[in-house]
């Protein structure tokens, strides 16, 4: 039964106290009122806007306000309980189409004509039920498919921070991903949290570019929405993608930006009803509520369609150890970090592949996937990158004299591996095939293959080092 | 979870979250499992004012409005113990969680209500005792065959004692069905069935508690080697994010030799449970040769999962491998990730108000883990004839920030004898699995060296000692290596150097995802400790005569050691064997030095 069922849509214009974005409703004792349910409150110049219950009991209700309390006063204002948690209407014909953070048509379309209405909250996925990823996604940026390979299903964050080119790279794997050998149908579905018109504006232009917005749904919270608005957002876009997938099939990538304003949100929230404060300020229950948003990625067994979120963090300071990143880092499959000291370098994209980490690579690499030599290709370039960048700091310190012959390529191998691995450019979409293969020659400087190359087995030399190669092998394939 | 007679007693009066309060409470006991709202949702009272009781709701409690009714069950939060918990996965209050799949789909809904155990399922039962026997609590009144792996032994419970009335015959029965009548020595009349109940927050009683001196062994060189884990001990893994908890907690229910394995996980990862699901059934352990699944335990509660079950999901973990030690097993439960259950602890402790502790987590915090490790340990069972089994608990902690110095850490170090410390620093260097070798201890060595003397070598404990000298040595070098250079220092501690880089790599680096690497025997630890360490006695004694450093460790042998752990099981023994002979042959004209 449902609580509208239970009881009338009931008004009070008892509002006792409005402070930062709660509202508290006195409901003089009868009561009536869910928790979760959605309020609408009307100010005294007859504005409508949108609350959602945080605590009940029968005399009392605490409202968060989505859409800002300022304005709203103790003497007029009415609240009007609507009777039903939060929900949206959701329908494939939303593809296209942009929406505000409330789930608002903004284009000027139209409200569109939902298939279904749903509770935007969803409900965790049966852990029987979900399927295991492991389909390749080729996002066409070398350091990304070699090394920190995307898998559908997944949830693979950017931590980043400002000034760097975190947009540019969420949009570049927007446009380039695909999977090999299908044609099947895919949606991006945009989640814009307190980015600025700016930032929206560069998405939406690169997506109609590339002709790809019929594709695409925005659900747009800029920077000068209400703050509060945003808890909802990521939750509206990720029940349309639930739609989308597992509905009508569709493989659906998520982009969820900025994660990091998100939060704020949830602390401004926390700090107003007075809770004990964990970690600079955040409340103690946000690593569960990321959960419920970073947990809506998978597939489930017997149905087509995925969702893949890639949610974007601005580290403040680009400390990796804030709250924001660390508890993200917790419940996501990986991170891919955008480093600052490589953007200063002028490379793009500036993904050091160190602290990055895909956790979901291992079982998806390798023959009929990508190539069999992936996973000695990826596990050599990060030994030796790794070694590379150790040896950088010894001469920054000692100088390089003391360095052996092994140690000076090494060196050189660290820095090429920079411009041409990493570094590629904003339009180019490398296959998977070439982005090993610059692996290999990377790997070709070194004299002596066997020896140095200690993470691959021999036989995977003697097949794939680019001096050693049979010439009328095709090594554009998975199947080799 | 269920639940027989509910009746309706109090109204909801205040919701926040996963915290209610309802009143007309009155005769409500503490810690009795409450049925909130309409849907029946489950809850568990935390506290009683008056005729008002706090209840922390395992489910989602949106939607839920006050004056709707609160049921009360008369009973403490429970599991069933019977046959049929081998190779199932429950959620963290013992509902399975394919068949919540059948009820309500591929999403988890509210309100369900299935109990742990399958109640139709025929099991094949044996009698051990017959009419007349006199039994006390834990006898095994017969056996059932439940995996090809585990005979699950049907026990009189706890606190029941007197002659059997009555026993069943061997046959076909389902858990409800009548297994004995007892006749106490009051004379009362008391009917078993297949199964009985247990409410989780209470450890099941045993004999009499015995010291761990016989290893947990692991197949993994960097615990059994360096830091054991006894039988019944504890141990934490702390570790930041991408450091390999999960990988390491995996590899201690695939390969640890105990004979039931109960995996919690606790607030993590959805797709790190299918994994579990989707690889145990196809690995085979290798001390039954049977698939792992047949003797493992899944509980799972992922993050996005109500934050109550969280806390309680570890109870009722802990609860399960208490029955199987009761039969007389050798068990081992892993809990990824205790912050999380500590983390529930903290948002159900801030809903309630109470005054905060160290980063806001309740003040009864190190109470309450220090509880919960207690369960562990080797023991005599209750019952006639007393059986040896154990518990032993691995804890994974996620650290905020991977720092060591926060309080669930630092409380969970106060109580576990093992401690194997995850390094971020080892992680990004792909030193897996990541595990400081220098910062992590146990307490459990002198307990067990007996054991490696006199079942693995009697020169085991002290080729340990002296790897361990080495790494340490190793740290001291490599600090003044990163002052001055490698060039600055004498020949003899370079060769400290590529010795311990031997160890690290060769031998405390190991393969997880390699189908031979994953498992490493003990036999097979001690030759590879035994063959670098020959080599570093070879190299030593090279160098004193003539020898160049760098040529001896660029000889051909290095490389065939860097290979020892893939050798098959099969060859370990006259491959290494082999190996050893070669290095005591290597002479100093190799190295182009006359002698």
């Amino acid at each position: 039964m449902t609580v509208q069922e239970k009881y009338e849509t009931r008004e009070f214009k008892t509002v006792i106290e409005v402070s930062g974005p709660l509202m508290f409703v006195d409901l003089q004792g009868m009561g009536g009122v869910s928790y979760g349910e959605i309020a609408e409150i009307i100010t005294t110049t007859g504005e409508r806007r949108r609350g959602q219950v945080l605590d009940v009991s029968k005399n009392l209700a605490i409202i968060q306000c989505f859409e800002g309390t300022s304005g709203l006063e103790t003497k007029d204002t009415t609240c009007r309980f609507l009777g039903e948690t939060m929900k949206i209407g959701v329908s494939s014909e939303m593809l296209g189409r942009v929406f505000n953070g409330r789930g608002e048509a903004i284009d000027g379309g139209g409200d569109i004509v939902p298939d279904k209405i749903l509770d935007i909250t969803g409900s965790p996925i049966n852990p029987s039920a979900r399927q295991y990823p492991k389909e390749f996604i080729e996002t066409g940026i070398s350091t990304i498919d070699t090394l920190l390979t995307l898998v559908r299903g997944q949830k693979l964050p950017l931590f980043s921070g400002s000034g760097l080119p975190h947009n540019m790279l969420a949009a570049q794997i927007a446009r380039q991903a695909k999977v090999l050998g299908t044609e099947e149908d895919f949606a991006v579905i945009f989640s814009a949290m307190g980015i600025t018109a700016d930032e929206a504006r560069f998405f939406r232009d690169d997506f109609e570019q590339t002709g790809a917005l019929d594709k695409v749904v925005l659900f747009l919270n800029l920077a000068d929405d209400p703050a509060i608005e945003r808890l909802l957002t990521p939750r509206l876009a990720l029940t349309a993608a639930e739609h989308l997938a597992y509905d009508h099939d569709y493989h659906v990538l998520v982009i969820l930006t900025d994660i990091t304003a998100y939060a704020e949100s949830l602390r401004e929230v926390a700090a107003a009803r007075s809770e004990v404060p964990s970690r600079r300020g955040y409340p103690g229950y946000m690593y569960s509520d990321f959960s419920t948003i970073y947990e809506r990625a998978g597939r489930i067994h017997g149905k087509k369609g995925s969702i893949t979120q890639i949610p974007i963090l601005t580290l403040p300071n680009y400390d990796i150890t804030h709250p924001v990143p660390d508890l993200t880092g917790y419940i996501t499959e990986g991170q891919v970090y955008v480093d600052i000291g490589l953007n200063r370098k002028g490379l793009y994209p500036p993904i050091n592949p160190l602290p990055s980490l895909s956790r979901l690579m291992k079982d998806t690499i390798g023959q009929g996937s990508t190539r069999s030599d992936h996973k000695y290709v990826q596990d050599q370039l990060y030994a030796l990158y790794a070694t590379g960048k150790d040896l950088r700091d010894l001469v920054a310190v000692v100088g390089d004299e003391s360095l052996s012959d092994i140690d000076k390529k090494t060196l050189e191998f660290a820095e090429l591996f920079e411009q041409k691995f990493i570094n590629q450019d904003y339009y180019e979409d490398r296959s998977i095939f070439e982005s090993l293969d610059i692996g290999w020659e990377l790997l070709g400087t070194f004299d002596d293959p066997h020896r140095v190359l200690k993470r691959i087995p021999s036989e995977f030399i003697d097949k794939f080092h680019p001096t050693k190669r049979d010439k009328k092998t095709d090594f554009n394939t998975v199947n080799i | 979870m269920t639940t027989a007679n509910t009746e309706q007693i109090g109204l909801i009066d205040r919701i926040s979250g996963p915290v209610v309060q309802a009143s007309n409470m009155l005769g409500s006991k503490l810690y009795d499992v409450a049925r909130v709202g309409e849907e029946k949702l489950v809850g568990e009272i935390i506290r009683l004012t008056g005729d008002l009781a706090t209840i922390q709701v395992y489910e989602n409690t949106e939607g839920l409005t006050p004056g709707e009714p609160v049921y009360l069950t008369n009973a403490p939060l429970s599991v069933e113990l019977g046959p049929g918990l081998m190779r199932q996965i429950f959620d963290g209050i013992q509902r399975p969680l394919p068949v919540i799949r059948e009820v309500a789909g591929d999403f988890i809904a509210r309100g369900i209500e299935i109990p742990g155990l399958d109640h139709k399922k025929l099991w094949d039962f044996a009698p051990n005792l017959k009419v007349g026997d006199k039994v006390v609590g834990g006898d095994i009144l017969g056996e059932i065959p439940e995996t090809p792996t585990v005979d699950f032994k049907l026990m009189v419970p706890p606190n029941i004692q007197g002659k059997l009335e009555f026993i069943a015959q061997r046959g076909d029965y389902t858990v409800d069905d009548l297994s004995a009548t007892v006749i106490t020595p009051a004379g009362d009349k008391v009917d078993l069935q297949f199964y009985h109940r247990w409410p989780v927050r209470k450890p099941r009683p045993y004999h009499q508690r015995l010291p761990s001196n016989v290893p947990l062994i692991t197949g993994q060189r960097i615990f059994d080697t360096i830091a054991p884990i006894a039988k019944g001990g504890t141990g934490a893994i702390p570790g930041g994010f991408g450091t390999g908890k999960t990988v390491s907690q995996h590899q201690l229910a695939k390969w640890s030799d105990a004979k039931i394995v109960v995996y919690v996980g606790c607030g993590e990862r959805g797709n790190e449970m299918t994994d579990v699901l989707r690889e145990f059934p196809k690995l085979v352990d290798p001390y039954t040769g049977g698939p792992l699944m047949d003797r493992t335990v899944l509980i799972a509660n992922t993050s996005n999962m109500p934050v109550a079950a969280r806390e309680a999901s570890v109870y009722t973990g802990i609860t399960l491998a208490e029955f199987f030690r009761d039969m007389g097993y050798d068990v081992a439960m892993m809990a990824d990730s205790t912050s999380r259950w500590a983390e529930a602890m903290r948002e159900i402790s801030g809903r309630l108000e109470e005054m905060p502790g160290e980063e806001s987590f309740p003040a009864y915090l190190a109470s309450r883990i220090a509880e919960y490790y207690e369960r562990a340990g080797r023991v005599l069972t209750i019952g006639s004839k007393p059986r040896e089994a154990s518990i032993s608990v691995v804890g994974a902690i996620s650290p905020p920030g991977g720092d060591f110095s926060e309080p669930v850490t630092q409380n969970t170090l106060r109580i576990v004898k093992v401690f194997w410390a995850l390094s971020k620093d080892l992680a990004s260097r792909r030193h897996f699995p990541a595990i400081d070798y220098l910062l992590s201890y146990t307490l459990y060595w002198s307990a067990l060296e007996e054991y490696y003397s006199d079942n693995v070598s009697p020169e085991f404990p002290e080729l340990r000692a002296e790897a361990l000298a080495l790494l340490q040595k190793d740290k001291e070098l490599q600090d003044i290596v990163a002052l001055v250079g490698p060039d600055a220092l004498p020949p003899s501690e370079k060769i400290i150097l590529e010795t311990a880089r031997m160890l690290k790599e060769d031998f405390l680096q190991q393969n997880a995802f390699h189908e031979t690497d994953s498992f490493c025997s003990l036999e097979k630890q001690y030759l590879m400790l035994k063959t670098i360490l020959r080599f570093y006695e070879k190299a030593q004694d090279l160098y004193r005569r003539g020898a160049i450093v760098s040529d001896i460790f660029e000889h051909e042998l290095v490389v065939r050691i860097a290979r020892m752990k893939y050798i098959e099981r099969s060859e370990i023994e006259t491959s290494l064997n082999e190996l050893m002979k070669e290095i005591d042959g290597l002479t100093i004209q190799a190295f182009g030095v006359e002698d």
